[in-house]
C-alpha cells in the first residue's frame, strides 16, 4: 500500500516554513554559513543569535555545562552589534532563499527605546520575522531585570517594536513568572504577531563540590534541555488557551515524539535548541523525519489534523 | 547522573618545555583520539580548550600567553586542575605503507606528540617536522626523537636546525619519501601551506585548527569556521573538506 508523505508545511505570520522545526535563538546562529548549514540539515526556519545595539563579548567561561539532564548556560548574549548583524543577515538571506527556509532575526536591548532602534535597523536587512528576546535570564547584572518578567514592560517593548517595523514580530517569553498567560495576553494586546515560549528556565546554579564554587563564571544560568520539556509544554498549552496569535513552542524537544507533543499542546511551530548538543545540526532532519513517520503511522496528512488536540478533552 | 561536569585532578608532574611552555601531567585518565581537546578550568579564573598530549595519564602542554595560563603556570605538583572532555574530532590514523609526516608549528607540536605516540605504538614510521620562529620557541622536539621518530627541526631565523619554514621542509620530504599521510597543527598560514602541499602532491592530509571556543559542546556557535564548528566538526579537518 502506497501512502503519500504527510504535508509538514506551516504558515507562521504569513511566512511559509517547509516544516515546523525552528532553530531556537542562541544556538549556532552566529554566522550566515552556519545558518545555511542548519537549514540544509532540515530546519524549517532558522533564528540568528540575539543581537543588541552594540557589540558585546558575553560572559567569561565556563558558559555552558551539561549537568546531566540538559544544559545550563550563561553565555551572556555575545554578539557583534546590530551594524555587523545587518551584514550577516544580508548574506544569510541570500544563502537561505534557494532553500525556501525563512530567517528570524532575534534582537535584545536594555531599554524600550533600544529595542525599537535595533528593530528598525535590523528591518532594513529584511529578515522574514523578528524575534524580540525579552527573556534572557543570565544578563540581569548588566542589562537589568528581563522585560518578560512583567506584563507592563513586556507590552511596552512589544508596542515600541511594533511601531518600529512592518515585519511580523515574535515575542519570546520567560517561564520564570507566576502567570505566563497574563504576559502572553499583554504582548498580544500590544501587537505581537506570535509568541515564542519558553526561554531557558531559572536561572539555576550548579556548584562544583571539589572547589565549592558555582561552575558557571556568571554563577547562574538558564536551564534547558529534556528536563524542562514538561514545563514548556504546560506553558505552551496555557498560552494557546488564552491568545489567538500562533505560538512557537520551545523547550527540550529532541525527537519527533517531543515535536508531536508540542504541536498537540497547540504550538504552530516547534523550536529546537539544546538537542543540537547531542544530535548536532543533523538533529533537525532526524526530528523532521520522525515527525513525518509518526504522522504517517497515525494517518495524519497535515499538522492541523492534530494541532492542539490536547485541548479538546 | 551528573552529566559532563568538570572533574578535579591533581598535578603529578610539571615539566618546563621552554621559557613559556610547561607540560602538566594529571592523576586522571580518559580515552581520547590524538587531536581531541579538553576544557581546562581553574575555578574563579577561566576555562580554556587545550589539546591532549596524552590520555593516560591525562597530559596538557600549556603556553603562558594570558591571565589564565599565567595562573596555571603558577600551580605546583599536588595542586588541582579541573577538566571536562575529551571533545571534538581528532586525527584519524590509517596504518599504511610509507611514512606518516607530522608538521608542527609553534605550540602546534603538542597534539602531534600524542599522535606520534599512537603511530609508533602501531609500528608506523613517523617523520616529525617541528618548526618555530627561533630556537627558544621550539617545542617538544626531543619527545618525538625519544619515541623513535625521525625529527627535522626548522627555524625561521636558522638558530636551530634547517633555516626556513616547516612546510618548505615538508615539500622536500615528500619528494624523497613515500608519504602515507600528512598531519599538521600550527598557525593558520602554515595550515594553508600544508593544504597546498597535500593538493600538490595528492596526499591525504589532516590539519588541526584553532577556534575561539566558549561552550566546547557544539551549541554556542562561537568557534564557527565557515559552516563548521571547530569544537565539534574539528578541531581536526581533512584538507579536502573545504
Amino acid at each position: 500500500m502506497r501512502t503519500t508523505s504527510p504535508d509538514l508545511r506551516v504558515d507562521l505570520c504569513r511566512v511559509r516554513l517547509p516544516n515546523p522545526l525552528v532553530l531556537a535563538s542562541g544556538i549556532l546562529g552566529t554566522s550566515a554559513q552556519l545558518l545555511e548549514r542548519v537549514a540544509r540539515c532540515g530546519a524549517g526556519a532558522v533564528t540568528t543569535k540575539s543581537c543588541g545595539p552594540v557589540p558585546r563579548t558575553g560572559h567569561p567561561n565556563p558558559t555552558v555545562i551539561d549537568w546531566g539532564h540538559g544544559l545550563i548556560n550563561a553565555v551572556g548574549l555575545p554578539n557583534p552589534g546590530v551594524e555587523a548583524e545587518v551584514e550577516i543577515i544580508a548574506v544569510a538571506r541570500e544563502l537561505l532563499a534557494p532553500l525556501g527556509v525563512p530567517l528570524i532575526a532575534s534582537i535584545f536591548a536594555d531599554t524600550v527605546a533600544g529595542f525599537a532602534a535595533v528593530a528598525e535597523r535590523i528591518s532594513a536587512a529584511r529578515p522574514d520575522l523578528i524575534e524580540i528576546n525579552i527573556s534572557c535570564p543570565n544578563v540581569a547584572a548588566e542589562l537589568g531585570r528581563p522585560f518578560a518578567l512583567d506584563a507592563v514592560s513586556a507590552a511596552q517593548v512589544t508596542a515600541a517594536v511594533r511601531a518600529a517595523t512592518e515585519l511580523p514580530i515574535i515575542v519570546k517569553l520567560s517561564p520564570n513568572v507566576t502567570d505566563i498567560v497574563a504576559i502572553a495576553r499583554a504582548v498580544e494586546g500590544a501587537g505581537a504577531d506570535a509568541i515564542a515560549a519558553i526561554n531557558t528556565l531559572g536561572p539555576g546554579m550548579v556548584i562544583d563540590v571539589e572547589s565549592g564554587r558555582p561552575i558557571l563564571a556568571n554563577r547562574v544560568g538558564g536551564v534547558s534541555g529534556p528536563a524542562i520539556r514538561p514545563i514548556a509544554v504546560r506553558c505552551v498549552y496555557d498560552i494557546c488557551t488564552a491568545v489567538n496569535v500562533p505560538v512557537v513552542g520551545i523547550g527540550g524537544v529532541s525527537c519527533g515524539r517531543d515535536a508531536v507533543e508540542m504541536l498537540m499542546a497547540g504550538a504552530t511551530a516547534v523550536g529546537v535548541g539544546s538537542a543540537v548538543y547531542r544530535g548536532g545540526p543533523e538533529v533537525f532532519g532526524r526530528i523532521r523525519d520522525e515527525l513525518a513517520e509518526w504522522m504517517s503511522a497515525h494517518g495524519y496528512t497535515s499538522l492541523s489534523d492534530f494541532r492542539g488536540i490536547a485541548h479538546e478533552r | 547522573m551528573s552529566g559532563d561536569l568538570p572533574s578535579a585532578a591533581r598535578i603529578i608532574s610539571i615539566a618546563e618545555e621552554n621559557t613559556r611552555v610547561k607540560t602538566f601531567v594529571l592523576d586522571a585518565e580518559t580515552q581520547a583520539q590524538p587531536g581531541q581537546f579538553a576544557m581546562v578550568w581553574l575555578p574563579g579564573v577561566d576555562e580554556k580548550p587545550f589539546s591532549l598530549v596524552d590520555d593516560h595519564p591525562l597530559t596538557f602542554t600549556i603556553a603562558r600567553v594570558g591571565l589564565f595560563t599565567r595562573q596555571v603556570h603558577a600551580l605546583h605538583v599536588g595542586d588541582r586542575l579541573w577538566w571536562r572532555g575529551p571533545f571534538g574530532r581528532g586525527f584519524e590514523i590509517r596504518e599504511t605503507d610509507g611514512v606518516h609526516l607530522l608538521i608542527g608549528g609553534g605550540y602546534g607540536a603538542a597534539p602531534l606528540v600524542f599522535l606520534a605516540r599512537r603511530l609508533r605504538a602501531a609500528g608506523q614510521r613517523v617523520v616529525a617536522i617541528i618548526g618555530a620562529k627561533t630556537k627558544t620557541e621550539l617545542l617538544l622536539e626531543t619527545r618525538f626523537a625519544a619515541m623513535g621518530c625521525t625529527v627535522i627541526v626548522a627555524t625561521e631565523d636558522g638558530s636551530a636546525g634547517v633555516r626556513g619554514l616547516a612546510t618548505d621542509v615538508a615539500w622536500n620530504v615528500a619528494q624523497q619519501e613515500t608519504v602515507a599521510a600528512v598531519y599538521a597543527c600550527g598557525p593558520e598560514g602554515m595550515l594553508s601551506a600544508v593544504e597546498l602541499l597535500c593538493t600538490g602532491r595528492h596526499l591525504p592530509g589532516q590539519v588541526s585548527r584553532e577556534g575561539y571556543m566558549r561552550c566546547g559542546l557544539g551549541v554556542c556557535g562561537s568557534c564557527h569556521y565557515g559552516p563548521w564548528l571547530v569544537c565539534r566538526d574539528g578541531p581536526v579537518f581533512a584538507t579536502n573538506s573545504e
